[in-house]
């Protein structure tokens, strides 16, 4: 017979398991219903899209890209997009912007209608899941109607979009959007009225604002823990500059904080969908670009559903990138679940996994480690790195040299 | 709080028509500029071959068959329906149709040859 | 004899009690879609599953105990379909009725809990096992409220028979009133007995895949389904019989029909409870049972101790 250790029992959840939708490994150990501690193991499902790229040409990189999510595809693509049009030095139709910004928001609403319905389920609340994933229709029909398809838009190419938006097709958003603004408020009432709901979610998987600064959590989960920061408002990309909105902050540090982030955020995207229609100008949707991208280099921000994407694009003045970097949030936010279920349930473990809405196919990269002593000159001492960001960000035009002074007095002053 | 707040919603459900889509027993609309299936039409082919420079996948190839003649195979197993060769055509040869239902028990089948006369493409015999 | 056996193996013994266990199950299936604005499987479905699970093979684990594995489902169906013949169900009167049968009956209900422990702990899943561990802690915090909303009644009955309090409480209909509380508290109950939401902590499927069925498949999940199947019918039928027994002194077939639809409204009950609550976690779930039904339940008690007092 199966001995375990006497006191402590260690389940493996994952990588084949019902509460994860994808391939991940976590092994808890138990001591009785209390985890005593969780090992995390990334990788089951790398598919060297990253190799991948450096093989296909930017315009087959476009639909390669935006295959590294399901979900936030159009984050993907948009971010890869914005980098290689910065390195081409294309100026994008304002019109294209408009509307990248408003897939962007669209896709947001459908992704975190889906969490919701996934949250619901991992907490056996198969009725939410069920509502969300209804009323979820509603947006990925209106997807399906603007970009011809439910997922994989196809939305975004070098330059440009490559599908305009008539006013028909504007009408039917509104009239979907304003649907959905009445079941999100629906939702809100829900989550926070239902007393089992709140029994499960308030006081599940803290992460003080502290730890979420210090683990770098981004997206909705620091967000959550008050932490105000939201690419879209601190570094606007698309048409985010002109329009209006509110970053969502909540001071819960809890599952339930994360919960009331996303239901919130999805009223500022009706907001942020309705000013889009409003002041979409007419003009090109697309500017042509040569198939050679000039040499250079440039990463990309982008603010997924889940939390900041990064994209980091290095051009060698032919079709093909030399390199492609990716940074799904998911990989930002995995550090911070251990922290989450320090001393929690057994019972919490699906919910404070699900409330960082992960993807793990989309984090899984490998990462190859040459010993360091043969290619001294490649490796960058922090201290030479940060020189080198400092002097970067300058050529762009930002000067973090007054900012680094405040900082270092206030440090000094301490 | 309240427990059992969805009460009142999930009773009217009992009342209201199920939101399931019954497909396969009923049909699903496609929405107008759906990317399903594609056709080639060979007469106006130049080719150029940008289609198949672009499709990230390979899975479309064009053969010359005569003089300013041309035969496209595309590999509907291997297309992700993205389109790009659509606009990558300069001559609107290639053009996308709302049929989804491509599903083939022999994996041959998947490969389709439009040439000349047929409109709709013809499936590769089983060799 | 042959009554004896007919009763035993066919009606209301195994094979009908299996058919509308199955039958139950569907039903509830449907109105758990309905209510969420599903369309719900089709009425055979639940008969195809278990004819398809009878058609698997069985796997035992290596490391598990066969017998105990493998009797463990059976005990559990045993004891189930043991209970049914001691419900009422078209007459006041049953097989085998005698003082004291719903303290029996009561026993019998907790049998395939702890049946369901014992496969689970000799699967030697880890799994399983938190799932068998879950199943009995759970079992301690219902049982008790269950016991005595469902004794409450029959105090006020004044007889431990089932049959005696079925008759009782025809005669009386109106008592039937004062036990609103204890209804409630036994239907919230037989929630966790049946493991389903906000109850279903013990095969929770998104912390410990199935529970203590991880392990099981094929034939002995069969059985173990179609337990849980008839244990919702039984307990169901057992609340109609103490808490509104009416019909039952109508002609035999009528009596019949509006008993079944008395099992099939509470079966809806069931449903909609489970509909609209998340699950709770098992700490929760305990502490709700000891400071919530508990009282109440205890409240009902004395309830029916002063009316018994006060009307006879």
């Amino acid at each position: 017979m199966h001995k375990p250790e006497p006191d402590k029992f260690k389940i493996p959840v994952g990588p084949q398991h019902p509460a994860l939708k994808e391939p991940e490994g976590f092994s808890v150990a138990l001591k009785g219903e209390k985890i005593m501690g969780l090992e995390i193991r990334l990788g089951y499902n790398h598919r060297g899209i990253e190799k991948a790229c450096e093989e296909r040409t930017y315009i087959q990189d476009l639909y390669l890209i935006e295959r590294v999510c399901g979900i936030c595809s159009h984050s993907h693509s948009t971010c890869f997009v914005q980098a290689v049009e910065e390195i081409a030095a294309v100026e994008v139709p304002k019109r294209a912007l408009y509307i990248r910004t408003l897939i962007g928001e669209l896709e947001r609403v459908h992704s975190h209608l889906l969490w919701l319905g996934v949250a619901g389920h991992e907490i056996g609340f198969d009725t939410l899941l069920m509502y969300a994933w209804r009323d979820r229709e509603i947006v990925m029909d209106l997807l399906a109607l603007i970009t011809g398809n439910r997922v994989n838009y196809g939305m975004n190419t070098i330059g440009g979009v490559r599908r305009d938006i008539s006013k028909e097709q504007a009408e039917e958003v509104l009239k979907g959007i304003n649907i959905l603004e009445e079941r999100t408020k629906y939702y809100i009432e829900i989550a926070t009225q239902e007393t089992t709901i709140i029994k499960r979610l308030s006081g599940v998987g803290i992460i003080s604002h502290e730890d979420a600064l210090k683990l770098d959590a981004v997206g909705p989960t620091a967000r959550a823990s008050g932490v105000n920061r939201d690419v879209r408002y601190n570094d606007p990309y698309a048409a985010y500059g002109e329009i209006t909105f509110n970053v969502i902050t909540d001071t819960h540090n809890d599952v339930y904080g994360r919960t009331l982030v996303r239901v919130k955020e999805l009223m500022e995207s009706y907001q942020i969908i309705r000013q889009c229609l409003k002041k979409i100008p007419d003009g090109p949707i697309l500017t042509k670009v040569p198939r050679k991208i000039p040499i250079g280099e440039a990463t990309s921000r982008y603010e997924a559903p889940r939390g900041e994407d990064v994209h980091y694009v290095k051009s060698n003045g032919s079709e093909k990138p030399e390199r492609v970097k990716i940074r799904a949030p998911t990989l930002a936010n995995i550090q911070a679940v251990k922290h989450m279920l320090k001393d929690r349930f057994l019972a919490d473990m699906p919910i404070v996994i699900a409330a960082i809405d992960p993807c793990f196919s989309c984090t899984d990269r490998s990462v190859s480690l040459e010993n360091p002593g043969d290619r001294n000159k490649e490796i960058m001492t922090w201290h030479a790195l940060r020189t080198y960001s400092i002097e970067w960000y300058k050529k762009q035009g930002i000067d973090f040299t007054e900012l680094n002074n405040n900082l270092k007095n206030k440090l000094e002053r301490r | 709080m309240r427990p059992g707040k969805m009460i009142k919603e999930v009773l009217r459900s009992i009342i209201k028509k199920p939101a399931t889509n019954l497909y396969p027993a009923e049909e699903l609309a496609m929405p107008h500029n759906f990317r399903g299936k594609l056709i080639f039409h060979p007469e106006k082919c130049v080719g150029c071959k940008l289609c198949m420079k672009d499709c990230p996948t390979g899975a479309i190839t064009i053969n010359k068959v005569g003089e300013k003649q041309f035969q496209a195979v595309i590999d509907l197993g291997k297309c992700i329906y993205c389109a790009q060769c659509v606009d990558s055509c300069l001559k609107k040869a290639l053009e996308t149709t709302k049929n989804v239902e491509l599903a083939q028990l022999d994996a041959n089948k998947l490969k389709v040859t439009f040439s000349g006369e047929s409109k709709t493409g013809i499936e590769n015999k089983t060799p | 004899m042959i009554k004896a056996l007919f009763s035993i193996l066919i009606f209301p013994g195994f094979l009908f009690v299996s058919v509308f266990g199955l039958f139950a199950e569907f039903f509830d299936r449907k109105i758990y879609a309905r209510l969420q604005n599903r369309v719900g499987p089709p009425w055979f479905q639940t008969f195809a599953d278990f004819i398809k699970l009878l058609a698997k093979e069985d796997i035992v684990p290596c490391e598990a105990n066969p017998r105990m594995f493998g009797l463990a489902p059976i005990f559990a169906l045993a004891s189930v379909i043991t209970v049914f013949l001691y419900i009422p169900l078209w007459k006041t009167e049953t097989l085998f009725s005698f003082n004291g049968d719903i303290i029996m009956v009561l026993y019998l209900l907790t049998v395939p809990t702890l049946a369901f422990f014992i496969g689970g702990w000799y699967s030697t899943s880890l799994f399983a096992r938190i799932g068998s561990v879950r199943c009995v802690t759970q079992l301690f915090a219902y049982e008790v409220p269950l016991f005595m909303s469902i004794l409450a009644a029959a105090l006020l009955a004044n007889s431990w028979s089932l049959v005696d309090i079925v008759i009782f409480y025809t005669r009386h209909p109106l008592y039937c009133l004062f036990n609103l509380i204890g209804f409630g508290i036994s239907l919230i109950a037989l929630l966790g007995k049946l493991e389903k939401t906000p109850f279903d902590i013990p095969e929770a499927e998104t912390e410990i895949v199935a529970g203590a069925f991880t392990e099981y498949s094929g034939r002995l999940l069969a059985i173990l389904r179609l337990t849980i199947d008839i244990e919702m019918v039984v307990g169901s039928a057992l609340l109609v019989a103490v808490f509104f027994p009416f019909g039952l002194t109508l002609a035999p077939i009528t009596g019949f029909v509006v008993f079944m639809a008395e099992i099939m409204f509470v079966i809806a009950l069931l449903s909609l409870l489970r509909t609209v609550v998340a699950r709770l976690r098992i700490d929760q779930m305990i502490n709700f049972c000891w400071k919530y039904m508990v009282p109440l339940a205890i409240f009902q008690l004395l309830l029916n101790l002063t009316l018994k007092r006060i009307l006879m």
